[in-house]
């Protein structure tokens, strides 16, 4: 993935320096307006940990181990620009001092790998994960499948670039004078390489670290998930109980109350349930008694339900009369708890 | 093995860059022609050739470039033996299976065939798979040459001749310091892993190690990178960054730039298809 030296012509180079050149640009105008002074040892110390964690032999399922790049990890914990100097310093201080990338091909390298490799991780990492709690599931999914295919995007580059070369540039015999091979051969062999063994490292660094960190350090996932619940909320019992929290049983009850007339199908009663002279007429295999108990009878007529045997009179449908009283009970019960919530968190706000 | 293996490569890779910086770091004190010069006529002279070694359309002008960079070499103390096991070598290895293929599968006039599998061996691939190792190895050797003769500290502010802004120089100071300072956190967190393990870990266990040990190097990175910020505000920072510039170019500098340079167009100029 590191193109050294010798690799692309000189245009090619040139050509490449001058596509990542405007990116460098915007990406350190934003980050001084962002971040103003801190900028400087964010990003040194950033590009530090990304050159230090590309040294790190991963074990991949299967047995073999690989080296991740890092860039679709710097793009969710510091943003697509961040991640763009980021890399592109990594890269830099590798071609210079460490002979990993060449001089000349160092812009097609940043090009490649920091500029479209950050921008298309963060992509899809946002489209994937949208706006889900930093501990969930989906997040890390998305940082996955934005490593895998982050690094991927940025090997394909490298293979146009290296297959477009002996269409480019050959000597006078017709031998190429640099990447020998066409796209044919070089995108293939190029691609066999990192959708197996670099994609799968790029793919399990990045998604541990986000569940890693979503565990750990939430924080540090917050600057690239602004719709996603604050920690403050995961601690904040009305936030953790509110209605978005129990949206899904909401709905489940709203199901439930759709298929309450199927009682109606139900033959026979609850023994006693109805009135005082059910209790003696079901009392199937016993013998029922000669009248109802006094003090039954008299307590029975304290009360008279509004809805009676969930057939309100004004209905003349037994099913729509099921739907109201079921609509109508659990909607009363819905307002006692919100009440009863108000009353408690008042009560907290001012304690 | 996995576990053992991945956590032993880890430490080879972090151990051989700090070997590597060491190494450079005494090069670069010896008494010899490059360390001599101006890091800003190196640095210069050196791109001048890579980019003359990048070019050319010759594969003599390439072989030429190689012999100066190794006669650049011995003037300068740094041992043949050095470039082979740093540049040579492994620029070998790497691209010389790269280029391998090339010899076979570049169309062209056969000049022999592989025996047993009777593939056609061409001139034309013969020569598309010499330029592209010469060309690494050549421009793999400038490099490391200007790296083994001249401290970081110097390539680094030589950059502002190249008009690097300064931010992005100091930038590339502080992240090299900071690679190394990484370096060692990283090997002490492996080291300690390694101490306490009894008998190797399932594939499984090995990746979440190696997960969290990235994790928690990237926690103690951010919170480095609060900490040196805040050491820098202690220090009267506001935003303003400089370089001292402490190189002064003499009569003997200004003459082997010239010449770098002129051999570096002499170069292209030869390497003319």
């Amino acid at each position: 993935m590191h193109i050294p030296d010798g690799y692309l012509s000189p245009s090619t180079c040139a050509i490449l320096y001058a596509g990542a050149a405007p990116f460098w640009y915007v990406s350190l105008r934003r980050l001084r307006r962002l971040l103003a002074t801190r900028v400087i040892p964010l990003l040194s110390v950033f590009a530090a940990f990304s050159f230090v964690v590309m040294m790190f032999n991963l074990p991949l399922p299967g047995g073999t181990t690989g080296h991740a790049v890092g860039m679709a990890i710097a793009s969710i914990v510091l943003g697509p620009w961040a991640s763009i100097l980021a890399i592109s310093i990594a890269l830099a201080i590798q071609a210079l001092f460490f002979g990993d990338g060449g001089i000349t091909a160092l812009g097609a390298n940043c090009f490649n790998m920091a500029v479209a490799g950050s921008l298309a991780a963060y992509a899809i990492y946002r489209g994937i994960a949208g706006s889900c709690p930093l501990t969930s599931r989906r997040r890390v999914a998305a940082a996955g499948i934005a490593g895998y295919l982050s690094i991927n995007i940025a090997a394909l580059l490298a293979a146009i670039e290296f297959g477009i070369q002996p269409l480019l540039f050959r000597d006078a015999s017709g031998a190429p004078l640099y990447a020998p091979y066409p796209l044919k051969i070089a995108i293939p062999a190029m691609m066999a390489g990192h959708l197996t063994v670099a994609g799968l490292a790029e793919m399990v660094l990045t998604a541990g670290l986000v569940a890693w960190l979503g565990r750990s350090h939430p924080s540090l996932l917050r600057a690239t998930a602004p719709g996603a619940p604050t920690s403050d909320d995961t601690n904040d019992p009305h936030a953790a109980f509110g209605w978005s929290a129990v949206r899904p049983l909401l709905v489940r009850l709203a199901v439930l109350l759709l298929l309450t007339p199927l009682g109606i199908l139900a033959v026979g009663s609850a023994w006693g349930e109805w009135s005082p002279r059910d209790l003696a007429a079901v009392s199937a295999h016993r013998e029922p008694p000669a009248r109802v108990p006094p003090g039954l009878e008299r307590l029975s007529s304290v009360w008279t339900a509004p809805f009676p045997a969930y057939a309100p009179p004004f209905l003349r449908s037994a099913s729509f009369g099921y739907l109201l009283s079921a609509a109508f009970g659990s909607g009363l019960i819905l307002l006692m708890a919100a009440a009863g919530d108000r009353v408690l968190s008042g009560r907290q706000r001012s304690g | 093995m996995p576990t053992r293996g991945f956590i032993e490569r880890s430490l080879e890779g972090f151990l051989g860059v700090l070997e590597r910086a060491l190494e450079s770091e005494e090069f670069a004190r010896r008494k010899g022609l490059l360390q001599s010069l101006d890091p800003r006529v190196k640095l210069v002279g050196t791109l001048g050739l890579v980019i003359a070694a990048t070019t050319s359309h010759r594969l003599a002008v390439i072989g030429g470039l190689f012999a100066l960079a190794c006669l650049l070499a011995v003037l300068s103390r740094v041992p043949l033996r050095t470039l082979m096991v740093r540049a040579w070598a492994g620029a070998f290895a790497f691209t010389g299976l790269i280029a391998l293929p090339a010899i076979f599968l570049t169309p062209g006039l056969a000049v022999g065939h592989l025996p047993l599998v009777r593939w056609p061996v061409t001139l034309t691939g013969m020569r598309a798979a010499a330029f592209l190792v010469s060309r690494v190895e050549t421009t793999a050797t400038f490099s490391l040459l200007l790296v083994l003769a001249t401290p970081w500290t110097h390539v680094l502010k030589a950059l502002r001749v190249l008009r690097v802004p300064v931010v992005v120089v100091v930038v590339l100071g502080m992240t090299y310091r900071y690679i190394l300072l990484t370096i060692a956190t990283a090997r002490e967190m492996f080291e300690s892993r390694r101490s306490r393990m009894v008998a190797e870990l399932a594939p499984g266990q090995a990746r979440r190690l190696a997960v969290s040990t990235a994790g928690v190097l990237l926690g103690k990175t951010m919170q480095l990178s609060s900490e040196v910020y805040l050491a820098m505000l202690s220090r009267g920072f506001r935003g303003d960054v400089y370089v001292l510039e402490e190189f002064s170019m003499g009569r003997r500098n200004w003459t082997w730039l010239l010449l770098l340079l002129a051999l570096s167009a002499a170069a292209v100029w030869m390497g003319r298809s």
